[in-house]
């Protein structure tokens, strides 16, 4: 083919292209603007990344509806760091150096997150965070913004062991996996017991390869404590629960679990059905919360999941990366920039409108009114996926302001509970 | 502050924890423990058992039986992986060993992205009566699954021991092991041994793989896991012991389950790879090796 008829038919194809396009996608000229992150899309928290990854993609999509940033096209640059922190300097690195990314989402979670944060802060950029904890409070960077519900370390663990106390629990066990964030939620329920008047039965963490918790368990269960708090991540929660039931705990358990992560995964609850029953466990979404616009993208979401074999729920992380899509156009169509100064600046001093609710930020970053709940498990039947979707199986037990109803004690007993 | 009691369950649990160790490096020690080929592939073939136990599990079979069934299946699977092998590294005959090593990775990263692309990164289990609830005597509670490993382990332990040393082919894998040349001499052809016994450590892995899920949740990654405690348990036993690789399996499981109880969860690595370092200062050839 000669270059003339390339060329040819290649504004032709151009054309037809533009043509089709509805009118809001008139992008006006300029190269688009490049979103980059890495995302943990295979490994240990590749199934929470890969469903995130699907509710940015959404924003993206919609926004490019809209006629994108600043009249500009917005285009998403993700690479897989297979769960892994040691990957994730050289990722960045390559985004900011090579590929000139104009704004920096960070990937899901705090153990990938921790090795960025002091490479972002020398070279004075803005980080959208993503549901990672605590990451910044040592390095302390200016233009850091987490899009994740909770607070400090004690906004974790605080309705669990308060809720623990009023059931009459007066010993706590703690087991947590030995990761940055897995220590960091630890770490705050300690503190809080040393000034809550409960004492510590058992504390111990476990290597992140560990295959089976009947030990473990074993160990808590001789340990009497009366809570027993656990942090983990996803790939844990089911081991844990397996041996919790096959074991046992002990009658004198009030509350169990906490922090685990996986519970708030669909396959993960999916997976375990009516072993859940019971849990009290920390949350960010569940059916029968009231955010403007969740329904419906959840809808959108399932569609893209259910395609993309990954969690078909979606409640633990999506909407929460829609939501920093949402931050990111409001402050850019607010500062008609992408000047990261100016875009930190709007995002410390203004209120942000996300599908997750209102988000203002405080000096570090963090969520100014943490929005964490603590949810507890009822009458979970197994092989039923449509359940989770229906309020009530998920009880918000803590804050008072969210509550849907009142903890059931001890453990046993919530394990029967209709 | 741990009674007798508690003890003598770590012990009872940890001989359950040491039968699922054995069963899943038998495979190894019949590829590496026999034949030197650096297997590193291993674990993911117990992944992929694993996965393909979940798929026959979702039209009703039950897992042990599932694991069956894949058995010969994954006889096939190690033949055309040891036929490549040769053709490509061992009839060369040069640097066998690191182009191997080489190799086997390779497989074992192809194989964990073909999971990954069909089945997705979540993590996969499998239901059955077993699964899920525990033999109560006394106070003790036996997990179900675990017992099954331990029924699985002590099956294929005794049946391989049986093969090796009664049977023709048998011992002529075992000879192939000691003295290739000498086989042929004997009029024997030591690639079909090899094959055939690269067939059966692979083979074993079907019904591995499936104890593998049945224990615990599995996802395409877990390979990495077990790369260490695989190779761990064949260097403990004594290249090629059948029977050793069991009693490897069950020193490090009761090992690793009484540090679990009394020192904690953090230090059970350190107990594992500390009795490698011992067993190979001490004994080189392993317990069982001559």
């Amino acid at each position: 083919m000669d270059k003339m008829r390339r060329k040819v038919i290649g504004a032709g194809g151009a054309g037809l292209l533009a043509s089709s396009l509805p009118s809001g996608m008139a992008f006006a000229q300029g190269a688009p603007v490049k979103i980059g992150m890495s995302m943990p899309l295979t490994g240990g928290l590749g199934a929470g990344g890969q469903a995130a990854l699907i509710g940015l993609r959404l924003w993206v999509d919609d926004i490019n509806a809209k006629g994108g940033l600043l009249g500009r096209k917005v285009e998403l640059l993700v690479f897989d760091d297979q769960s892994n922190g040691a990957n994730t300097p050289g990722i960045y690195t390559k985004l900011i150096d090579v590929d000139k990314v104009d704004l920096l989402i960070a990937p899901y979670g705090t153990n990938p997150t921790a090795p960025i944060i002091p490479m972002v802060k020398e070279r004075g950029l803005l980080l959208m965070g993503n549901f990672s904890f605590q990451v910044n409070a040592k390095v302390q960077h200016d233009m850091w913004f987490n899009n994740a519900p909770w607070g400090d370390a004690k906004s974790w663990s605080e309705g669990f062991l308060e809720l623990g106390k009023r059931a009459g629990a007066k010993s706590v066990a703690i087991f947590a996996a030995e990761g940055e964030f897995q220590q960091n939620l630890a770490n705050g329920a300690r503190e809080l017991i040393k000034t809550s008047g409960l004492t510590v039965a058992y504390d111990q963490n476990y290597p992140g390869n560990n295959t089976d918790f009947s030990s473990i368990i074993r160990a808590v269960r001789a340990s009497k404590a009366e809570a027993v708090f656990v942090a983990c991540y996803p790939n844990e929660s089911v081991a844990i629960m397996r041996s919790v039931n096959e074991i046992g705990l002990g009658p004198q358990v009030q509350v169990f679990g906490g922090g685990m992560v996986g519970l708030g995964f669909g396959p993960v609850m999916h997976g375990l059905g009516s072993l859940l029953n019971g849990v009290l466990n920390f949350n960010s979404y569940v059916p029968g919360m009231k955010y403007p616009g969740i329904e419906d993208f959840l809808k959108r979401y399932s569609e893209r999941a259910l395609e993309a074999k990954v969690d078909r729920l979606g409640y633990y992380l999506p909407p929460y990366n829609y939501a920093i899509g949402q931050m990111i156009e409001q402050a850019v169509n607010a500062t008609k920039s992408l000047d990261h100064k100016r875009l930190a600046d709007y995002l410390r001093k203004n209120e942000m409108k996300t599908i997750v609710g209102p988000i203002n930020f405080d000096k570090n970053g963090e969520r100014a009114k943490p929005a964490l709940i603590q949810a507890q498990f009822r009458n979970i039947k197994d092989n039923d996926w449509d359940q989770f979707k229906t309020p009530g199986k998920q009880v918000v037990v803590w804050p008072t302001a969210e509550k849907q109803g009142d903890v059931i004690t001890p453990f046993d007993k919530a394990r029967k509970a209709t | 502050m741990f009674s007798v009691d508690l003890i003598f369950e770590a012990v009872l649990f940890g001989i359950l924890l040491g039968c699922f160790y054995a069963a899943v490096s038998l495979g190894l020690s019949v590829a590496f423990g026999l034949l030197d080929v650096p297997y590193v592939a291993h674990p993911a073939l117990l992944i992929l058992g694993s996965y393909f136990t979940y798929a026959l599990c979702q039209t009703g079979i039950d897992p042990i039986l599932c694991g069956l069934l894949l058995m010969p299946v994954f006889y096939l699977i190690g033949i055309a992986f040891y036929r490549f092998y040769y053709e490509t590294f061992e009839k060369r005959s040069t640097d066998t060993g690191v182009r191997g090593l080489a190799f086997f990775f390779g497989m074992a990263f192809i194989i964990e992205v073909c999971l990954i692309l069909v089945f997705g990164v979540d993590q996969r289990t499998v239901s059955a009566s077993y699964i899920g609830s525990s033999l109560e005597i006394g106070d003790y509670r036996l997990p179900y699954r675990m017992l099954v490993a331990f029924v699985i382990a002590l099956s294929l332990t005794f049946v391989m021991t049986i093969y090796f040393s009664k049977t023709f082919n048998g011992r002529a894998i075992k000879a192939v092991g000691q003295d290739e040349g000498a086989l042929r001499l004997m009029g024997a052809n030591p690639v079909k041994i090899k094959q055939l016994a690269f067939g059966i450590a692979t083979a074993v892995n079907g019904l591995a793989g499936a104890m593998l899920i049945i224990v615990g949740p599995v996802e395409p990654a877990m390979d990495r896991i077990y790369i260490g405690r695989t190779f761990c348990v064949v260097v403990l036993a004594g290249l090629g012991s059948m029977s050793g690789t069991l009693v490897a399996g069950l020193v490090l499981g009761i090992a690793e389950s009484i540090v679990m109880m009394t020192l904690g969860p953090s230090w059970a690595p350190a107990v594992s790879f500390g009795l490698l370092l011992l067993m190979l200062g001490a004994r080189p050839q392993g317990l069982f090796g001559r």
